[in-house]
């Protein structure tokens, strides 16, 4: 009996110290957030504000039109969660469902695409978007991310490891292909769907590069761009960026929030009943 | 409601396993077939070949005298119940049953009247607004059942639909498929791997063995009239006693022995079913020790072994007066001996 409480301390206590290592930099973040501008740079750096100045966040929100990048955030988020979950859905369920003639090779190259990294692609994707005559549009910011080949791969996975036969009798029950993957088959995918959702609205969200890429002009910055400007080559003002990355976690952790229950079941899909 | 009609099915699948060999099969307008086999026969592939959920290697299926081997399910006015219900988790009991019509097209009033109608013929009224994760086993079987009568089809195809169902409701649930089938005067072909189901429950039983029909009959034809040791072994519970021997033409000579009046001699099979053993002082009886009593209340299984060491269970009515460790006698009653060739199991008498 001891020697089993004895492991259950040890256990949540390993637990604790692997969630304060997660949560400390956000802390940290926080408290840097709600300090004067050249507190921070004392020697050793405090912890904690010595009296915590809120005016950081409006400040910092407004010294640069951060309306107009959340705005572009959410643009760039949306249609990237409605284009991947729209594209995982289907090619998903047409790999792990159909057979059609190079399944499995074509299903080889998707899955070849996520062994190249996203940098090497910087360059080609801007040369295409600018030839379509794109650069520096909305339409130019949201193109290179609407199709997921992981999320294609997740959804894949999920539905080989449901059963068949909700959608065999589906088409007993006279449904036609499509009713078949409209009202059965993606009910069904929900939780993968979520995870897919909740995966593109976050790497949308902390996309960086690309946008500083495509957009040249202000009104089309992201937040991203917007915090990481308050940080400049000779000069930084900590607590406002800091301020200004708080700000722009909040829909992360509203979107984290509403989909988590979704969300763990996705990746929970073994124990599907 | 239409007939049944599979001709020369077969079908190999990519790997080459042969699910189903040549199989023909009938089933008449109104009538309940059973189709039984031990696990892996083949008897879900012949239901997906009649649903058209997979297509035959070759072989035809025509149903109500249309030819629909090519066609698609949903063109095929078939319902079919699967072994695990299948049904559709997100949706409510009400909207399960009402998703065949609603697929179709179906006028509202129209739905709304016949998923009442279904579901007041299976008493699961009471459940509309549950999903099925809300049901026990025996609700979400009336469930599949409900959803397959609404449609009103022409053929009804099951497949083990009560194998995942506690005894007592199991027990329940057939006679009320059989008085369903009786009120809808419905064409159906029901899949099992339980001989006891098929016996009571269907009017032709269909035996299956590695993805071919062994024989087809009336349920008491198959019993009394095993045409190979194979169908012998699998109807009847407990199952019926084998002895090997050989027969001379006019006996069969082995651990029993017994009057033949068989035309070849050569290596054989005895098979007798359990109430044809006797017990006693009969002029061809063998000595056997007795390994085990089971009373049922009604009657009780001797069960003995021979002195060559092959088993045997007998049935007596009501009590049995032997006990464990008792020396008896056995014979076979007369006329009662099935015997079979070593070689294939056909039928020698
Ligand atoms: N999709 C498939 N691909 C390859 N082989 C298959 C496939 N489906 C079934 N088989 C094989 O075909 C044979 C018959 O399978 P089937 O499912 O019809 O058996 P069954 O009689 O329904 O068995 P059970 O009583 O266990 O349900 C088995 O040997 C099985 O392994
Ligand atoms: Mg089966």
């Amino acid at each position: 009996m001891p020697k089993a409480r004895g492991r259950r301390v040890a256990g949540y206590g390993a637990a604790l110290l692997l969630a304060l290592v997660m949560v400390a930099p956000f802390l940290w973040m926080l408290s840097t957030a709600l300090m004067d501008e050249f507190e921070v740079y004392q020697a050793p750096p405090p912890l904690l504000p010595a009296s915590p100045r809120f005016a950081n966040f409006t400040e910092a929100l407004t010294a640069l039109p951060f309306a107009v990048y959340f705005r572009n955030s959410l643009i760039l988020a949306a249609a990237t969660v409605v284009g991947q979950v729209a594209t995982a859905a289907m090619a998903g369920y047409a790999f792990a469902r159909h057979r059609f003639a190079g399944r499995t090779p074509l299903f080889a190259v998707y899955l070849g695409t996520l062994m190249i990294p996203g940098i090497a692609l910087l360059v080609p994707r801007f040369l295409i978007v600018d030839a379509m005559g794109l650069v520096d549009t909305i339409a130019g910011l949201v193109s290179v991310e609407l199709v997921a080949a992981w999320g294609i791969f997740l959804v894949r996975q999920y539905f080989l490891s449901l059963p068949r036969d909700m959608e065999d009798a589906a088409r007993l029950d006279g449904a036609s292909e499509w009713q078949v993957f409209w009202r059965v088959a993606l009910p069904l995918a929900r939780p993968a769907l979520a995870t897919v959702a909740l995966f593109a609205f976050i790497d949308a969200w902390k996309a960086l590069l690309w946008p500083l890429i495509i957009a040249r002009s202000p009104d089309l910055r992201v937040v991203e761009a917007g915090v990481a400007s308050f940080h400049g080559m000779y000069y930084a003002n900590w607590p406002w960026q800091m301020a200004a990355a708080v700000a722009a976690l909040v829909p992360v952790l509203l979107v984290f929030f509403v989909a988590q229950k979704a969300f763990l079941r996705g990746l929970a899909f073994g124990g599907f009943k | 409601m239409a007939a049944l009609g599979v001709t020369h099915l077969v079908k190999r699948f990519a790997g080459g396993v042969v699910g189903v060999d040549d199989v023909t099969l009938t089933v008449g307008e109104g009538a309940f077939t059973a189709l039984v086999g031990p696990s892996g026969c083949g008897k879900t592939t012949i239901l997906r070949l009649v649903a058209g959920l997979e297509e035959p290697t070759s072989g035809e299926v025509r149903i109500g005298g249309r030819d629909v081997t090519w066609l698609p399910p949903r063109d095929r006015d078939v319902a079919m119940v699967f072994q695990n219900y299948a049904l559709y988790p997100h949706l409510t009991v009400r909207d399960n049953i009402a998703f065949p019509l609603r697929v179709r097209r179906t006028a509202p009033a129209e739905i709304v009247r016949r998923v009442r109608q279904a579901a007041e013929l299976l008493e699961i009224d009471a459940l509309f607004e549950r999903k099925p994760a809300q049901l026990s086993g025996g609700q979400r079987q009336r469930v599949a059942l409900a959803r397959a009568i609404v449609r009103e089809p022409a053929l009804f195809l099951f497949d083990e639909p009560l194998s995942n169902l506690d005894a007592q409701v199991r027990a329940q649930t057939r006679a009320e498929l059989v008085a369903l089938h009786r009120r809808l005067g419905a064409t159906m072909l029901y899949v099992t791997h339980d001989q006891v189901e098929a016996m009571t429950m269907a009017q032709t039983v269909a035996v299956m063995a590695s993805g071919r029909v062994l024989q087809e009959g009336a349920p008491m034809s198959l019993y009394r009239d095993p045409a190979s040791l194979a169908v012998a072994k699998f109807i009847g519970s407990p199952s019926i006693n084998t002895v090997a021997g050989r027969s001379t033409g006019a006996r069969f000579e082995g651990a029993l022995s017994c009057v033949l009046h068989a035309a070849e001699a050569s290596g054989a099979v005895l098979a007798v079913r359990p109430e044809h053993l006797v017990l006693g002082a009969a002029a061809d009886a063998s000595p056997a020790t007795v390994t085990l009593v089971e009373p049922l209340g009604p009657e009780s299984l001797v069960r003995m072994r021979l002195a060559s060491g092959e088993e045997l269970v007998a049935r007596c009515a009501g009590e049995a007066p032997w006990h464990i460790g008792d020396h008896v006698r056995v014979g076979v009653a007369e006329g009662r001996g099935l015997c079979y060739r070593a070689s294939d199991g056909s039928r020698l008498l």
